[in-house]
C-alpha cells in the first residue's frame, strides 16, 4: 500500500527533530520518505508475531559501580566549545518569559 | 626504501630494529599526503606538527624500551568521528566544524598508548550516514583505482587514505558496512568487529546498539595486530563486553590451515542484484580456500530481504535519539540569527545538518512518534531477533559464511544520493551483521573489467573473530597486495590529473562536483595549533 505523508504528519515530524524546513524541503521530505516506508512496508510480509523485540545481541544487564566520586571537576573543559559562555554555565536566549 | 609501500606490521618491525626512524616514517606518510590529497582528499585534517611532535616522543619511548609493540612509531589516519583531545573532531558535518574534543576516544588512547602516531582525521560521510562518503560537507573522497568513482562509504576516506599510502593504517567505524564496504571499494582490508569488543566511548554515536569500531589495513596480519591493539574492555562503555584475555589474542589465529573448516554460502546472497563479475570472484576465491581443505555448501540464510528495512527504521531512530545533542548550546555550530530558545535549536539544527542527515532523523522521529512506533519501531525489533535467529542456526552447521561486501565495485561519483532507497540497497551484504552484532572482514580477491576492486565478506560467529582471521589470511598466502597505480606512482599526479579525474572533469555534469572539491580544497588540511596529548 502506498504510504502518503500529509502536510501535518510532515509539520509535525519537523518539531520532533527539531528542524526548520522550507517549503521545497518539505515536499522532499515527503516524497522521500513515502518511498521509505513504501519499502520499509516489506516488513509487514513477515509473521513477526512470538518473536521478542530485540534491542541488545547480547544478554547483558545494567552495570553498577560504587557510588564513589571520580574524576576531576571538568566543567572548564566542558565549556570549552561552548558557542557562548557566561558565569562558568552555557549561554542561551532567555527561556522563561 | 620506499617506506610507504610497507605494511603498519612491517614497518613497526622496521622501526624497532632501528633500520627506520620514527620521524622518517612520520615524513614519509606526510609526504605522500602531499602529493595525493589534492586529487583523492582522504583528510578532513592533517596534523603535520603534532605528529612531527608526537614521532620524537614515541622514538625516545622505543629507544628507552619501554614501547615494545608491533604499532609502535607507525603512523595512522583516524576517521573524523572519533574524538581526538585538541584535534578537529567534524564527522564531516557543519554542526562540528570548529569542535576540538577535550578528550580523546578509548580505542584512539589504546593505539596511542601501543606508539602509533595520529597523523590526521579521515573524511566521511557526514555522520557515518552514507555508502559514498560523498554526503561530507568538506567535499567528496575520490576512489584511488579511479579518481571519477567512489571510494564506498562511510569511511571512505580511511580507506582511500590506506590504499593511497598516506598512511599503513587507519581506523573506521561500521554501523552497517562503513568499514567492510569502502575497504572493498578501495582494495584493502577491514574488520567490524564483535558488537562490544572496542570500546565506543569517544565515537561519536550514529546508531549506538550497532556502531563498532575496527581496523582498516593492507593486509589480515595488520587487521589482527590492530584489533588486539584497540579491543578492551571499558567500564566508560556500558556495552563494552570483557572477552578476558585470550579473547583478544586476535594474532594468534593468522595461521595458513583451513582444512576442514566449514563454509556457509548464502544462496539469497549470490542471485538476482549481484554483478556477475562481482559474483565470480568471490566464488573463485571459495574455490582457493576448498583447495585449501576447507568445506563449501550453499544453503538458506533467509530473511534477507528484511534485513535493510529493520535497520534503517533502528538506524534512524537511533540517529534522530543520538543526534537531538547538536543544538547549538554545548559545542559546535550556533545559527547566528534567531529568536528564542526554541527557534535557535531548530535553525542551528537545520543550517547544521546536511540533506541525508536530515532525512534520517525525520525518519527516525517519525517511527518512533506515538501512533507508529509499535509499527515500525517494534516490528524492526522484532525481526532484529529472528535475523539474529537464523544466523544463530546457521553457525550451528558453519564455522563461517562467506558474501560480497557489496552487489558492486565502486560506483561513479554522483550517481548515488538523489535516489534514498536505492542507496540503501547497496547495504544488503553488510546490515544483517550489524543488526546481528556479528563481526565480519572485508578482503581483496582481486579486480573487475574496469580495474576496480572486488571485496569478499568473511562472517563469523560473535567472538569467532579467530575463524574469519584464519580464513581471510589463507585466502591472502595465495595472492599479492596490489596498490593502485596512484600509490605506486604518486609523483605521475604533478604531470597532470590522472585519467579517470580528466575524464570527469571534462564533462559538463562534473561542474557542481567541482564546486564541492574546490570548497574542500579550502579547508581540507588545517595545521593544528597548540600542545600535543
Amino acid at each position: 500500500m502506498a504510504n502518503k505523508i500529509s502536510d501535518e504528519t510532515i509539520e509535525y515530524v519537523g518539531i520532533l527533530a527539531k528542524l526548520e524546513l522550507s517549503g521545497e524541503e518539505k515536499e522532499n521530505a515527503k516524497a522521500d520518505m513515502e518511498k521509505m516506508l513504501d519499502y520499509i512496508d516489506i516488513l509487514n510480509e513477515l509473521d513477526t508475531d512470538g518473536a521478542e523485540p530485540m534491542s541488545h545481541v547480547f544478554p547483558v544487564h545494567n552495570v553498577f559501580r560504587e557510588d564513589a566520586v571520580s574524576g576531576v571537576d571538568g566543567s572548564a573543559d566542558t565549556l570549552v566549545n561552548a558557542p557562548l559562555k557566561k558565569d562558568n554555565s552555557f549561554k542561551v536566549p532567555k527561556t522563561i518569559g | 626504501m620506499d617506506i610507504t609501500s610497507l605494511t603498519a606490521v612491517e614497518l613497526g618491525k622496521k622501526i624497532k630494529a632501528r633500520e627506520i626512524s620514527v620521524a622518517d616514517a612520520v615524513k614519509a606518510s606526510l609526504d605522500q599526503i602531499e602529493r595525493v590529497e589534492k586529487a583523492v582528499h582522504s583528510f578532513v585534517t592533517v596534523d603535520r606538527e603534532g605528529a612531527l611532535r608526537r614521532g620524537e616522543e614515541v622514538q625516545k619511548q622505543i629507544d628507552d624500551g619501554s614501547l615494545t609493540g608491533p604499532l609502535a612509531g607507525v603512523p595512522a589516519g583516524i576517521k573524523d568521528n572519533l574524538c581526538t583531545k585538541g584535534m578537529p573532531t567534524t564527522c564531516s558535518s557543519k554542526i562540528l566544524e570548529n569542535f576540538r574534543p577535550t578528550f580523546t576516544a578509548e580505542a584512539v588512547r589504546n593505539l596511542e598508548r601501543a606508539g602509533a602516531v595520529v597523523i590526521g582525521k579521515t573524511n566521511m560521510d557526514e555522520f557515518a550516514m552514507g555508502s559514498t562518503t560523498e554526503t561530507s560537507y568538506f567535499g567528496v573522497t575520490r576512489n584511488p583505482w579511479n579518481l571519477a568513482h567512489v571510494p564506498g562509504g562511510s569511511s571512505g576516506g580511511s580507506c582511500a587514505a590506506v590504499a593511497t599510502e598516506e598512511c599503513p593504517f587507519a581506523l573506521g567505524s561500521d554501523t552497517g558496512g562503513s568499514i567492510r564496504q569502502p575497504s572493498a571499494f578501495c582494495g584493502v582490508t577491514g574488520i567490524k568487529p564483535t558488537y562490544g569488543t572496542v570500546s565506543r566511548y569517544g565515537l561519536i554515536a550514529y546508531g549506538s546498539s550497532l556502531d563498532q569500531v575496527g581496523p582498516i589495513a593492507k593486509d589480515v596480519t595488520d587487521c589482527a595486530a590492530i584489533l588486539e591493539v584497540i579491543a578492551s574492555y571499558d567500564s566508560k562503555d556500558s556495552t563494552s563486553i570483557d572477552r578476558k584475555r585470550p579473547g583478544y589474542d586476535f594474532t594468534s589465529a593468522l595461521i595458513n590451515d583451513v582444512e576442514g573448516m566449514r563454509i556457509g554460502i548464502p544462496k539469497d546472497y549470490f542471485g538476482e542484484g549481484l554483478n556477475c563479475e562481482v559474483k565470480e570472484k568471490i566464488l573463485a576465491a571459495v574455490r582457493v580456500l576448498e583447495e585449501r581443505g576447507a568445506v563449501a555448501e550453499e544453503f538458506d540464510l533467509s530473511l534477507v530481504p528484511y534485513a535493510i528495512p529493520a535497520y534503517y527504521v533502528i538506524a534512524s531512530a537511533e540517529a534522530s535519539s543520538n543526534l537531538s545533542r547538536f543544538d547549538g548550546v554545548k559545542y559546535g555550530y550556533r545559527a547566528e540569527d534567531y529568536e528564542g530558545l526554541h527557534n535557535m535549536y531548530k535553525k542551528t539544527r537545520s543550517e547544521g545538518f546536511g540533506a541525508e542527515v536530515k532525512r534520517r532523523i525525520m525518519l527516525g522521529s517519525f517511527v518512533l512518534s506515538s501512533g507508529y512506533y509499535d509499527a515500525y519501531y517494534l516490528k524492526a525489533l522484532r525481526t532484529k531477533a529472528m535475523i539474529k535467529q537464523a544466523f544463530d542456526q546457521a553457525f550451528v552447521r558453519y564455522d563461517v559464511i562467506v558474501a560480497p561486501a557489496s552487489p558492486t565495485t565502486a560506483l561513479k561519483l554522483g550517481h548515488s544520493l538523489s535516489d534514498p532507497v536505492k542507496m540503501y540497497l547497496g547495504d544488503i551484504y553488510t546490515v544483517a551483521m550489524n543488526l546481528a552484532g556479528l563481526p565480519g572482514i572485508s578482503i581483496p580477491v582481486g579486480t573487475d573489467s574496469k580495474g576496480l576492486p572486488v571485496g569478499m565478506q568473511i562472517i563469523g560467529n560473535c567472538f569467532e573473530e579467530k575463524k574469519i582471521i584464519r580464513a581471510a589470511y589463507t585466502f591472502e598466502q595465495t595472492r599479492a597486495y596490489e596498490r593502485p597505480e596512484l600509490a605506486k606512482y604518486p609523483d605521475k599526479l604533478r604531470e597532470g590529473l590522472p585519467k579517470g579525474l580528466a575524464d570527469e572533469r571534462s564533462k559538463k555534469d562534473g561542474q557542481a562536483d567541482d564546486q564541492a572539491a574546490g570548497r574542500a580544497d579550502g579547508r581540507q588540511i588545517r595545521s593544528r595549533e597548540g600542545g600535543g596529548e
